[in-house]
């Protein structure tokens, strides 16, 4: 336990202090957009992993949260965290108030409700635009030829600094969230998922417990479309296309729903693995077929996604190479190795 | 005690449950009956998984039928299912206290309250557990543990010995004979195996097609020729 806190510790060090240093700009910027969907990822995990509710409609949450907090950022001269907070206690009410009547609805039914609010969410945001620093409650100033920039925090007003700013917010939002799975909500949520009727039959109010993971998925979207707003300077509604939360569904179905580093692995395959292909020359059309085989890979072999299946892979890689090296040389330094001293395979 | 007063359930056409009126008084009572005879409806019923279209149900005074089905069991009605339902992803300690937490009971006595019921059952695993390195049987006994932790009513205990081997049937029946004395519940087992029934339980009510075809002392029934021709079967 130490250890791995240890390596938790040390992981956060390098990506707070190395990556700024050792990076260039162009993959700083991609890396604090890996924190803004990380914790995008983070909160469709909540819904996906813990209750079981497909969300297809992430991207118009987080779509909400940038407007709100592109907002307040140009209306107020409010602090930072303070924005932050607001954008995603509006977006918590926005998607509570979206998430109540869909959480009647289960499976297939859900997804397709989710996917057609997404849609008519871009459809308002087409038509209102993102605001730019114009006056009235939309805040769109049409006819602005060089509309300003959305302000950055004080702390961070540079790229780098802004990255190390969004990795700290990721991080305090995963601790939201890890301290929700380990107490009342998340011993709740397992029950739900175990299934419905077991959950009831405990004494939890199942409706109750979904809004309470809506509520909290919905805040940290929010959160991190404050965050999106200041890393992209100005936004515009092409940049949340309904169909990028499909593409989302399927890097935190591929990165585990399960766990907490699935959130960060399908973070990376949705933000950094573009940019290093764009670095590249190749394509990022790619991706799209790779993440259809990716997902199909995923549901057939590893339903708790990479975040589960790479570390076992690897441990069973490493004990067979262990194997392999005591058989070769049987009398070697360790001493003879039978499939006890191997480490008995749990799978 | 448990007042069922003309109790009928429909789905769509079949009546599952046809004018029922049974009491069950106190300690264990067992309710048998051939597949189909609406022995889990009328634990559904209790639970408040399925609405009946009419009839009376009042358990220690209280109507029932008017509570929500979570509240019934924060009021004290416990359950357990045909498919065992220990929550995976939980604790052996988890299991039992996530039901705890949910009743009426404070958090000052929770920890002990479980680990209370692990012993009650008499699970010999570390309450740290977790439910997938579990066998059957011990997975059974978490589900038993979930029904008698706090303070139960009514704890409905629905096949909980089907699929498992003598032994572990033996164990359990032992567990069941104790948890009225241990828990002042009224329990009511649904099980197939005869001799769990008549180990376990004074009082027996037979359904067949929705009806009551016999009740009282549990060796009574047994032998009671009705019984015999519509479940137990002529030797």
């Amino acid at each position: 336990m130490r250890i791995r806190a240890a390596v938790i510790v040390a992981l956060l060090l390098f990506v707070l202090f190395g990556i700024p240093q050792l990076f260039s700009l162009y993959y700083v910027d991609s890396m604090t957009e890996v924190a803004v969907y990380s914790i995008v990822a983070l909160g469709l995990g909540v819904l996906v992993g813990r209750v079981g509710l497909v969300s297809l409609g992430q991207v118009a949450v987080l779509a909400i949260g940038a407007w709100a907090a592109a907002r307040l950022l140009f209306a107020t001269t409010q602090p930072y965290p303070v924005v932050l907070i607001e954008a995603g206690l509006i977006t918590m009410v926005a998607g509570m108030v979206i998430g109540l009547p869909a959480l009647r609805l289960r499976g297939l039914y859900l997804a397709l409700i989710t996917l057609m609010l997404a849609g008519a969410i871009t459809v308002v945001l087409d038509t209102i635009n993102f605001p730019n620093g114009g006056r009235g409650f939309l805040g769109y100033n049409g006819s602005a030829v060089t509309p300003p920039p959305i302000r950055l925090p004080s702390i961070a007003a540079n790229d780098k600094a802004y990255f190390q700013y969004s990795v700290v917010v990721a991080i305090v939002m995963f601790l939201l969230v890890f301290v929700h799975t380990r107490t009342r909500p998340g011993r709740a949520w397992a029950a739900i998922r175990q299934s419905e009727p077991t959950a009831l039959a405990t004494g939890i109010n199942v409706t109750l417990y979904k809004l309470w993971a809506l509520a909290l998925a919905s805040f940290i979207t929010g959160v991190a479309g404050g965050l999106l707003a200041g890393a992209s300077h100005y936004l515009y509604s092409i940049d949340f296309p309904a169909q990028n939360s499909i593409i989302l569904l399927a890097v935190v179905l591929m990165g585990g729903a399960y766990s907490m580093w699935g959130a960060v692995v399908a973070a990376l395959l949705y933000q950094f693995l573009p940019a290093l292909l764009q670095n590249w020359g190749v394509s990022a059309d790619w991706l799209t077929i790779l993440f259809g085989l990716g997902v199909v890979q995923v549901l057939t072999t590893a339903p708790a996604g990479l975040a589960d299946q790479v570390p076992r892979d690897l441990a069973r890689l490493g004990r067979l190479l262990r194997r392999r090296l005591a058989r070769a040389r049987p009398m070697g330094p360790m001493g003879p190795v039978g499939p006890a001293a191997a480490g008995g395979d749990p799978q | 005690m448990i007042e069922v007063t003309g109790l009928t359930v429909r789905f769509g056409g079949v009546t599952s449950i046809d004018d029922l009126s049974l009491v069950f008084e106190q300690g264990t009572c067992g309710l048998i009956g051939p597949n189909g005879a609406g022995k889990t409806t009328f634990l559904n019923v209790l639970s408040g998984f399925v609405r009946p279209a009419g009839g009376v149900v009042r358990a220690f005074g209280v109507d029932l039928l008017s509570m929500t089905h979570f509240r019934r069991a924060r009021w004290g009605v416990r359950r357990t299912f045909q498919t065992e339902q220990a929550i995976e992803e939980l604790s052996v300690f988890d299991n039992v206290a996530v039901v705890h937490e949910h009743s009426k009971l404070g958090s000052a006595t929770r920890k002990k309250d479980v680990l209370d019921a692990i012993s009650f059952v008499g699970l010999d695993v570390a309450p740290g557990a977790k439910i997938r390195t579990l066998g059957a049987g011990q997975r059974r006994l978490v589900e038993v543990a979930r029904a008698v932790v706090g303070r139960p009513r009514l704890v409905l205990l629905d096949e909980p010995a089907a699929g498992l081997p003598d032994e572990e049937t033996s164990h359990l029946g032992e567990v069941i004979r104790r948890l009225p004395e241990h828990t002042g519940a009224l329990t009511i087992l649904v099980d197939h195996d005869m001799s769990l029934v008549s180990a376990c339980c004074q009082t027996t009510a037979v359904l067949d097609f929705g009806k009551l075809i016999a009740s009282g002392p549990t060796a009574a029934v047994l032998r009671n020729d009705d019984v015999i021709r519509a479940y137990l079967g002529v030797a």
